[in-house]
């Protein structure tokens, strides 16, 4: 019996297949072997193709922006920056120049470029080391942004990101969702994969093998704790509720969440994510959701967005603990439905 | 009447004449001043950066690039670095009318153009910083395209472009930064927005640099030659520093520098000065007039193109 891999294990498989095609480029800071990337992510790549990664100076802003020129004139760059709560300082350069080429120049150029980033907290590392910022980044016109989780297969969705898709991805790792076992399915639940022309990136559907009483939305690193809190209201509240992990942050993968309406029926939802649920991603799925309803005619649902607190987050875990979501807070908010 | 015979401006490599030279940078000062017309005629929307005194080094750091293998990165203030590149007037004018046959079919507008090599933005410094991931990309390839980004003294304040200066240097990249150092940031003068100067900031990342006064093509020329031939031999970034007023408003009629200033500006004209050089300045000057009476009505749809 060969054992799981992890999602980081998954990931470098995945960036290591990517490399296969040599217009794939890596720059990032300390990116290098034997160091291989803060969190490893880019392991034993300098050692195999050192023409092909390059280690930066510290210049996120910079760093992106070389990538865009690089993916502009013909290659495949993927920029790490080291934490995601470092984005910012590329802003500019990811709204302004890399997302907004292809239609400002009429469709006539490509920005193929991929900006991988680990979000989260859970590891004490405090206010500015933490944070979980890409809701800030969706619905960037021209801007893709993906988050891996245990149950889609992370490697092939990094190569997805980096050869399906024409524009800028923003690939939304997790911190400790790097250590996660990747999933080929849950004991109990059918697991749907969803992917279309549309929203290539899969969605997965765990469906209880049981009548549902509700849909948790979650994606990325929260997946786990989704996984979590379903076990428990499945043992402790004989609940079965049904667990929907979104790779495709934005664009929102409408047709997916269309087939889950009209398939799963839609009594309780559930959206569970890492930051502060205040204009968040979780309120962009409660809205699309309801249009769907609507569209549908279908009866009114109750919703409820789990979420961090708004708060800076701090360095004592015991702290970071009281900010940010935890898999009681989402029993909780299922259990406030009924 | 077809688009590809729309009117174009003539451009000019290393070996033009001063005709030819004059023909390009008047025709691009003509273009700019036609434009102001049209936005105070309300004929336009949006607004417009000109270039009006700055003619000279876009036609001659131009004229010194490979046109079908260099790269050319612009900003805000782009349309003479375009014009100097490609010589297209009506796909510019037509873009800045917002017509589907302007170069970018109306989406970008006056200053975010793509033609072939040529990409602007309208991010003050933030191209500099794509230039330097295209000089990687041609450098990688081996295609020894040399890439010029331009950028004004107003982008010094912006700190990617110190990112990207470090990289050229760092990765040993085939780029040219051509600054206009024309004083004056919208209606900031440059002593209020610069310490220091900008000749040392190049040096500190060793990158090798060269000041011209951005009045002379001839000096224009010679000097971006010798910078460009360099990049493409050396496989390393230089700079040129070229100095020459904006003797225009920053956007539409919103320059608020002294007249005197302006007068003693205007009396030193680099284009006027090149003309004085041209015996065929006058025909020449009708010959641009016609081209952009016609370029004006193909774009306010007086002319029709099929």
């Amino acid at each position: 019996m060969t054992a799981t891999p992890s999602v980081l294990a998954s990931l470098n498989a995945g960036l290591r297949a990517a490399m296969a095609d040599e217009r794939v480029i890596v720059l990032g800071e300390d990116v290098l072997d034997p160091y291989g990337g803060a969190f490893k992510v880019t392991r034993g790549l300098s050692t195999q193709w050192p023409d092909r990664v390059l280690t930066t100076p510290v210049s996120e802003a910079g760093v992106v922006a070389v990538a865009t020129g690089l993916a502009l004139r013909g290659f495949l760059p993927v920029v790490e920056i080291m934490f995601g709560d470092f984005l910012f300082l590329a802003g500019d350069q990811i709204v302004n120049h890399a997302a907004k080429y292809r239609a400002m120049f009429n469709d006539k150029v490509r920005v193929p470029l991929v900006i991988r980033t680990p979000m989260g907290g859970r590891r004490g590392y405090g206010p500015t080391h933490s944070q979980t910022l890409e809701k800030h980044f969706l619905g960037v016109p021209g801007l893709w942004v993906v988050a891996p989780n245990p149950l889609g297969q992370p490697g092939d969705l990094l190569r997805q990101a980096i050869f399906d898709v024409a524009d800028p991805v923003l690939f939304i790792e997790n911190k400790t969702g790097y250590a996660d076992p990747v999933l080929d399915g849950v004991p109990g639940y059918d697991l749907v994969r969803i992917a279309d022309a549309a929203s290539r990136f899969a969605t997965i559907w765990l469906k209880p093998q049981a009548p549902p009483d509700g849909l948790l939305l979650c994606y990325g690193g929260m997946t786990r704790l989704a996984l979590e809190a379903a076990a428990k209201l499945r043992e402790r509240e004989h609940l079965h509720v049904g667990v929907v992990a979104i790779a495709q942050l934005s664009p929102t993968p409408v047709s997916h969440l269309d087939r889950i309406v009209q398939e799963a029926g839609i009594s309780t939802v559930i959206t569970v994510e890492e930051a502060p649920a205040t204009a968040g991603w979780g309120a962009e799925m409660i809205a699309t959701v309801e249009q769907l309803r609507d569209d549908r005619r279908m009866d009114a649902f109750t919703y409820r967005r789990v979420g961090a607190k708004n708060a800076a987050i701090p360095s004592a875990r015991d702290l970071e603990d009281t900010v940010l979501p935890q898999v009681d807070d989402i029993v909780a908010a299922v259990l406030d439905c009924y | 009447m077809s688009a590809a015979d729309a009117p174009r401006l003539p451009v000019t490599e290393r070996d033009a004449t001063l005709a030819d030279y004059y023909r390009l940078a008047q025709g691009i000062r003509r273009f700019e001043q036609l434009l102001l017309g049209q936005f105070a005629l309300g004929r336009v929307s949006g607004t417009t950066h000109t270039c009006i005194g700055q003619e000279i080094t876009a036609v001659g750091v131009t004229a010194a690039l490979d046109r079908a293998r260099d790269c050319i990165f612009s900003n805000h203030r782009g349309h003479g670095h375009f014009l100097a590149y490609c010589g297209e007037i009506f796909l510019l004018l037509a873009e800045i009318f917002g017509r589907s046959d302007g170069v970018c079919g109306g989406h970008g507008g006056s200053q975010h153009l793509h033609l072939r090599n040529f990409y602007s933005n309208g991010i003050l410094g933030g191209t500099v910083g794509n230039a330097v991931g295209a000089a990687l990309a041609e450098k990688r390839r081996g295609t020894g395209a040399v890439t010029c980004a331009w950028l004004g003294d107003g982008a010094f304040g912006e700190g990617i472009v110190y990112e990207a200066l470090n990289m050229a240097s760092l990765w040993r990249l085939p780029i040219v930064f051509a600054v206009e150092a024309n004083g004056i940031a919208q209606t900031t003068p440059t002593e209020l927005q610069l310490a220091g100067s900008m000749s040392p900031r190049f040096a500190a990342f060793g990158i090798p640099v060269t000041e011209i006064s951005g009045l002379d093509v001839e000096e224009a020329v010679a000097a971006a030659a010798r910078a460009v031939d360099a990049t493409r031999a050396e496989q390393r970034p230089h700079a040129l520093i070229s100095y020459a007023p904006r003797l225009g408003p920053h956007s539409k009629g919103d320059d608020t520098r002294d007249p005197d200033f302006l007068r003693a500006a205007w009396a030193n004209d680099p284009v006027a000065r090149l003309r004085d050089r041209v015996d065929t300045a006058t025909t020449i000057d009708r010959e641009i007039e016609a081209t952009l009476e016609k370029t004006v009505a193909m774009a306010l749809g007086e002319a029709s193109i099929s």
